[in-house]
């Protein structure tokens, strides 16, 4: 009984996000679809998106793996607050992140005023609004991560005359890959999806500020067939990332499962 | 040796030792360096002092091979990649675990893991070097074969060793000077037959497993023995105790004789009880330490061949004997 209401529950979940990927998928205008994929503009997009996204993961991954790593071991004042001001773009309406990157960054902003700088509508205000927004998915499981290194196994590094720098190289970091990966992996793809803060913040310029989902959105009000094209191609591009960071933390995760005798 | 039951603090003395933890107040000095003063606001790093310290479960890092674990000091400490797996591999040999040097921690039985562990403390040259629990890991099969090795091993360092247990046996065989702590303090420590001849409390001669009694001199004997009132019963001592001293007894279970028949010799203290319990004396291997609910109880050591010989099992009524002269008194 209980095992058919399963049954039923999850087909018809699979079928609500089956039907649309499907329909898309059945749309693709397969005799033109090499030729639009040509389009300079369907291009720039690609390569704007694929540009912008590996240097905000980038960017992620060296500023968020020293904060994931103090918040995952040390406990200081205000700790709380911290975690939830990097916490909040998860569930913080893009729009509004834009809002206030604009607010902060802009002509008139804050900071731009005090700097004398102008970041809207550049390349680099749609790599600062992907690292906003997306920076909360790699800091939580890479945080996660850290916390479940075996405190004993750095214990024994020091007292085997290593510095904090060194257990964190040759002890912490090997044995936290598989979170680092799958943080950065979600970060990447959570990037490459962003829309309302970019559009807010950095604006729709085709070439310089119009990543894949802008053009979508541009393109869906006059060509339908450019969207289509591009939504597939974003999908394939997120199915492939998500897809990849299955298998790669399937085996690391095994193989740490492995090596970890300590943990018992 | 330190020993003590689970949660007298022993793993907390190492910590304290090895720099993984400060204590409150107070001053560490090892070898004439002082590694932590609460007056001086000293605590050196662990990084910096040279304590060896091998953690119960040895803490191998999981994500590297043995040749790895074991020069991971040495790298730390800058030397060249070359010169720390030479080093780790003479070590390792000298262990004996050659030719395992690639594979895993989780690969390795637990008494190698436990000499890899070891190995890799010492390669760095300790002064020190503390040993939490190093059999407890292990399954008893395996303890019987590693204890052996291990008193070898130990025996040949050139560092002084601290070895934790909780293990009053494994205390008596590996340790030369033992402490005894409870309850975060050392209740007595000294050599180790100094405390098995003398100990100073109830709990120190419990736990090293010897008869202790506490009693009053009521009268002397026409033959020149105290005789003392205990909590159960009477004992005669060869003592020149006075009438009305309060003394502590110890008798060594192995001066308590067991018989079924009454005995026939010398002995003046005898004692008549069902046999409570017989546990095996792992540690010395064919001894059994039986258990009589005599008044007062006395706990006696007898070969395996002889507690089979005189059918001993629980339930059974029994004889425990000793001579005047095996107990001794001290004030």
């Amino acid at each position: 009984m209980t095992r058919a209401a399963a049954i039923a529950a999850g087909a018809l979940l699979l079928l609500l996000l089956g039907i649309p990927i499907a329909s898309l998928i059945l749309r693709v205008p397969a005799a033109s679809l090499a030729a639009r994929m040509s389009e300079p503009a369907i291009q720039e997009a690609l390569r704007l998106s694929l540009v912008t996204t590996l240097a905000s993961t980038l960017i992620i991954v060296l500023l968020g793996t020293p904060v994931a790593y103090v918040l995952a071991t040390r406990s200081f004042p205000g700790k709380r607050v911290v975690e939830t001001v990097i916490d909040l773009p998860m569930v913080l309406p893009p729009t509004v992140a834009g809002l206030a990157l604009l607010l902060a960054f802009g002509r008139a902003g804050f900071v731009g005023r005090a700097l004398g700088i102008e970041l809207p509508f550049t390349t680099l205000a749609v790599i600062l609004a992907q690292v906003f927004m997306s920076a909360p998915f790699f800091i939580a499981p890479a945080r996660a991560g850290f916390s479940g290194v075996d405190r004993r196994l750095v214990d024994a590094a020091a007292t085997l005359r290593a510095s904090e720098g060194y257990t964190f190289a040759r002890v912490v970091l090997p044995l936290t890959l598989p979170s680092l990966t799958a943080g950065a992996a979600m970060a990447c793809a959570r990037a490459l999806g962003e829309f309302g803060a970019t559009i807010t913040f950095a604006g729709n310029l085709p070439g310089v500020t119009q990543t894949m989902p802008l053009a979508v959105y541009v393109a869906f009000q006059s060509d339908l067939e450019a969207a289509i094209v591009l939504s597939v191609l974003l999908m394939i591009l997120s199915f492939g990332l998500l897809l990849g960071l299955r298998a790669a933390t399937g085996r690391m995760g095994s193989a740490s499962s492995l090596v970890s005798p300590i943990a018992r | 040796m330190l020993v003590g039951e689970s949660g007298s603090g022993k793993t907390t003395a190492l910590r304290l030792l090895a720099g993984l933890l400060d204590p409150a107040e107070g001053r560490i000095e090892v070898d004439g360096e002082t590694y932590f003063d609460s007056a001086r606001r000293l605590s050196v790093a662990a990084s910096k002092r040279s304590i060896g310290y091998v953690a119960q479960d040895y803490a191998l890092f999981p994500h590297l091979g043995v040749l790895e674990n074991v020069a991971f000091g040495l790298r730390a400490a800058r030397v060249s990649a070359a010169a720390a797996r030479k080093r780790a591999a003479a070590l390792l040999e000298r262990f004996g675990i050659p030719g395992l040097w690639a594979r895993k921690p989780d690969q390795l039985s637990g008494g190698q893991q436990q000499r890899v562990a070891l190995a890799r403390a010492l390669a760095v040259d300790p002064r020190l070097l503390l040993l939490d629990e190093p059999l407890a890991a292990l399954d008893l099969a395996t303890r019987r074969v590693v204890r052996a090795e291990l008193i070898r091993l130990l025996a040949e360092l050139p560092c002084t060793t601290i070895y934790v247990t909780h293990s009053p046996a494994e205390a008596l065989i590996f340790g030369h000077h033992v402490a005894v702590l409870e309850n975060g303090r050392v209740r007595q420590s000294g050599a180790r037959d100094e405390l098995l001849r003398h100990p100073r409390s109830a709990y120190v001669a419990e736990f090293l497993g010897l008869n202790l009694f506490r009693g009053v001199v009521t009268s002397r004997t026409e033959d020149g023995l105290a005789r003392v009132a205990v909590d159960g019963g009477e004992l005669y001592l060869a003592e020149d105790a006075k009438e009305g001293d309060e003394v502590h007894i110890v008798v060594d279970p192995r001066e308590v004789v067991l018989s079924i028949e009454r005995p026939q010799g010398s002995a003046r203290n005898v004692f008549f009880g069902p046999i409570e319990e017989l546990a095996p004396e792992p540690p010395l291997g064919d001894r059994l330490r039986v258990t009589v609910a005599s008044r007062p109880a006395l706990i006696a050591e007898v070969t395996r061949a002889a507690a089979s010989a005189m059918a001993l099992a629980p339930g059974r009524m029994a004889y425990a004997s000793f001579k005047a002269t095996g107990a001794r008194a001290y004030r």
